[in-house]
């Protein structure tokens, strides 16, 4: 075996300004100002010779990140929002360059960051195709000789013609998929593209990634999927606030993330630096579970209700927001997902929230889950507009069964539910 | 498939480690990637006219209108002198290589920032956009150059034996396009000031440069000085070598061609360095 890609002691020094702490209400007052004072503050910059711009804050994307990849390996790469995943492979694909640090790559390195990029809507899907593969660094000669496989994969023959302004969400994401995994470098880089499109295609996607390893290509791929993440990868490093905490089999590594590096007590808060500033407006703060009595908890007990709650903050007013949970095992199945304006009549009440703090809760009944580990996620959209966040393992948390139907045998049970059913024996003459 | 579908021979060794100091230009980089200039003037030429009544019947009318206005200003309200050329086509013949440049100037400042997620998620050499958009308004240029032979036969002008300059004075067009927009452009991706000073410098640019005047107005001690704006030996010579105007060229254009490659080397140069940044901060 020879190494494909060495890396050595890779760190990522980023410069934000000051702007996310200065955001407040009554922005567009201080933008104003903000604007017109510029003329003022370069002349006395440059009079007391002082920097520019507020003096930056820095941040470490990654720090001392090393570790070496074997040619055929398909490694996975887990961690939070803001862990410094995105950062890595956008070093490893040539986008960015690292402040320190080493990386050697044998090999032709294809990067899917993004699908679809390039692609213009006034263009065909047929004009797309050839467009989107010179971008990805595909020859002219190899997209031709790939053209029909591609629109097989893709399933759009009848509109490979039509301009892709035209074409839906879910046509344009698999043309654009399509395009790039028939991208036949020797090292491929992934990542989230599977959080896209509908089950179907993801499922097909996946399966078109496990083609992919199984023919001997190195791959890294970086997926908040866990089970995506199971199925593919046979060991993981998991990344967290830029650091590597640990590299080890896939399904050790995905314990270790689910059930490390979770605020404790049962209580999440995102810092600053956590929440991508694409969210904006959105910005999530808090979520927690509480007991009937109103105490943080980390250990539900299955037979008492339990309250999640999120409290967050729009910094502008926000049309159509929903604000979901999202409840999962700790292998990535989902149990349930829930919206706070599910009800129509809150749906109605909240058609449009004003700039501020919100807290959205819930209660899930008792005798609901089953004994585990689950991870509680949030979400937050606007529905076919827009979304805003997303964290699917934003705090993990127990179920305790003490008390539950049919505890008085020892022994686990299959599913992730246990509600208590209403059983009745009949002796049958 | 069999277990060994990658072919493993001659497999490049990449290395990738913080740049210092000064970056080689590698121009191979940029051959290895000159299918994907093609594809980005194509999709250029592709969409710029799309969902216009008019389409590339643009090209035509930019120039057109402004001769016109040029025409009334310059023979009706105040008197420029032409050399005994009909004023239409001294600066219709002008217009052309003004626009062939300022559409490459504008089109290439922007290309940086108008394919943001090309630059932030993908690799490929960044020298792609500025040159695919500098070439792309060269189409336009062909089809005014069209109405320009049309003009020619109408006003009964033939062409001196010097047209077969013209490519060189296009090429030095492109080149001081090229070179202040390769500046431009990387500039504009941390501070988009260039933006709004764009328009500025085009129509400043206009002034300094004979489009609606000749360069014979000039007196002759400011000539040298008034050549080291390229595009004045650009203009000058699409006159001399169409219209057989009688400019002197001579060390006036050894100077403009002087200075245009020191701002594209210098461009080159800058924007080189400037490239590692440039998916950071734009």
């Amino acid at each position: 075996m020879t190494t494909a890609i060495h890396v050595e002691n890779i760190s990522k020094r980023y410069r934000i300004g000051l702007a996310p702490q200065k955001f407040r209400y009554g922005m567009l007052r201080d933008r104003i100002v903000d604007i017109f004072g510029a003329p003022a503050r370069l002349m006395r910059s440059i009079r007391k010779q002082l920097p520019l711009v507020d003096q930056p804050n820095f941040i470490w994307a990654l720090q001392d990140v090393s570790f070496d990849v074997e040619e055929g390996q398909v490694l996975g790469i887990i961690g939070r929002n803001g862990a410094g995943k995105s950062t890595l492979l956008k070093i490893l694909s040539r986008v960015t360059e690292p402040t320190r640090g080493m990386v050697t790559i044998r090999g032709r390195v294809g990067s899917l960051l993004e699908v679809g990029t390039g692609f213009h809507p006034e263009l065909t899907g047929r004009e797309n195709i050839y467009l989107n593969g010179a971008i990805l660094g595909m020859k002219r000669l190899e997209i031709e000789s790939k053209f029909d496989e591609i629109v097989a994969f893709s399933e759009v023959e009848q509109f490979i013609d039509t301009p892709v302004k035209r074409f839906s969400s879910g046509m344009y994401l698999r043309l654009a998929f399509a395009v790039a995994a028939h991208l036949e470098p020797e090292i491929l880089v992934v990542d989230e593209v599977l959080a896209v499109g509908d089950a179907e295609f993801q499922k097909k996607c996946l399966g078109k990634m496990g083609d992919i390893a199984q023919q001997g290509r190195t791959v890294l791929f970086v997926s908040h999927n866990m089970s995506a993440i199971l199925r593919l990868t046979q060991e993981s490093i998991v990344l967290d606030k830029g650091r590597m905490l640990m590299r080890a089999p896939t399904p050790t590594a995905v314990d270790f993330y689910l059930s490390s590096g979770h605020a404790q007590a049962g209580e999440r808060i995102w810092d600053v630096d956590e929440v991508p500033a694409s969210s904006a407006p959105f910005h999530p703060l808090s979520l927690r579970l509480r007991d009937r009595r109103g105490m943080v908890i980390d250990t539900v007990r299955s037979t008492d209700p339990v309250t999640l709650e999120v409290e967050y903050r729009l910094d502008l007013p926000v049309t159509g927001l929903r604000i979901g949970f999202y409840l999962s095992t700790m292998r990535g199945e989902y149990v349930l997902t829930s919206f706070d304006t599910d009800d129509p009549g809150l749906f109605e009440k909240f058609s449009s929230r004003k700039a501020g703090r919100f807290v959205s809760r819930c209660i899930l009944p008792p005798d609901l889950l089953n004994e585990g580990r689950y991870a509680l996620g949030v979400n937050a959209s606007s529905f076919g507009i827009r979304r805003y966040f997303q964290d699917e393992q934003a705090l993990a948390f127990n179920v305790d069964a003490a008390g539950a139907p049919g505890t008085h045998w020892p022994e686990p049970r299959q599913g992730p539910i246990r509600p208590r059913l209403d059983w009745k024996i009949e002796a049958i003459e | 498939m069999t277990q060994n579908a990658v072919v493993k021979t001659d497999m490049p060794t990449i290395i990738i480690r913080p740049s210092t100091g000064w970056t080689a230009l590698n121009l191979r980089d940029l051959w290895v990637y000159r299918e994907l200039v093609f594809f980005m003037i194509w999709r250029d030429l592709k969409v710029r006219y799309k969902q216009t009544l008019l389409g590339a019947t643009w090209a035509i009318i930019q120039p057109v209108m402004t001769m016109l206005v040029f025409n009334f200003l310059f023979t009706k309200v105040a008197k420029v002198p032409t050399e005994g050329i009909p004023y239409p086509i001294f600066s219709f013949t002008a217009l052309l290589p003004w626009g062939l440049f300022t559409t490459a100037l504008n089109t290439a400042s922007r290309s940086l920032t108008a394919n943001t997620s090309m630059v932030s998620k993908v690799y490929f050499p960044r020298l792609v956009l500025p040159i695919a958009s500098v070439l792309a308004g060269l189409v336009d240029f062909s089809i005014a150059f069209v109405l320009l032979i049309g003009m020619m036969v109408y006003y009964r002008i033939t062409p001196t034996l010097a047209i077969w300059t013209l490519p060189l004075f296009m090429l030095l067009a492109i080149i001081t396009a090229l070179g202040v927009a390769l500046w431009l452009s990387a500039i504009n991706v941390k501070y988009r000031d260039v933006n709004y000073a764009l328009p500025f410098l085009t129509n400043f640019w206009l002034f300094i440069t004979p489009v609606a005047y000749s360069a014979n107005v000039i007196s002759q001690k400011w000539q040298l000085v008034y050549s080291l704006n390229p595009m004045a030996g650009v203009v000058n010579g699409f006159r001399w070598a169409l219209l057989g105007a009688k400019t002197v060229l001579g060390p006036a254009l050894a100077v403009s061609v002087g200075i245009s490659l020191i701002v594209l080397i210098s461009g080159l140069f800058y924007f080189r360095n400037m490239e590692r940044t440039f998916a950071d901060l734009i």
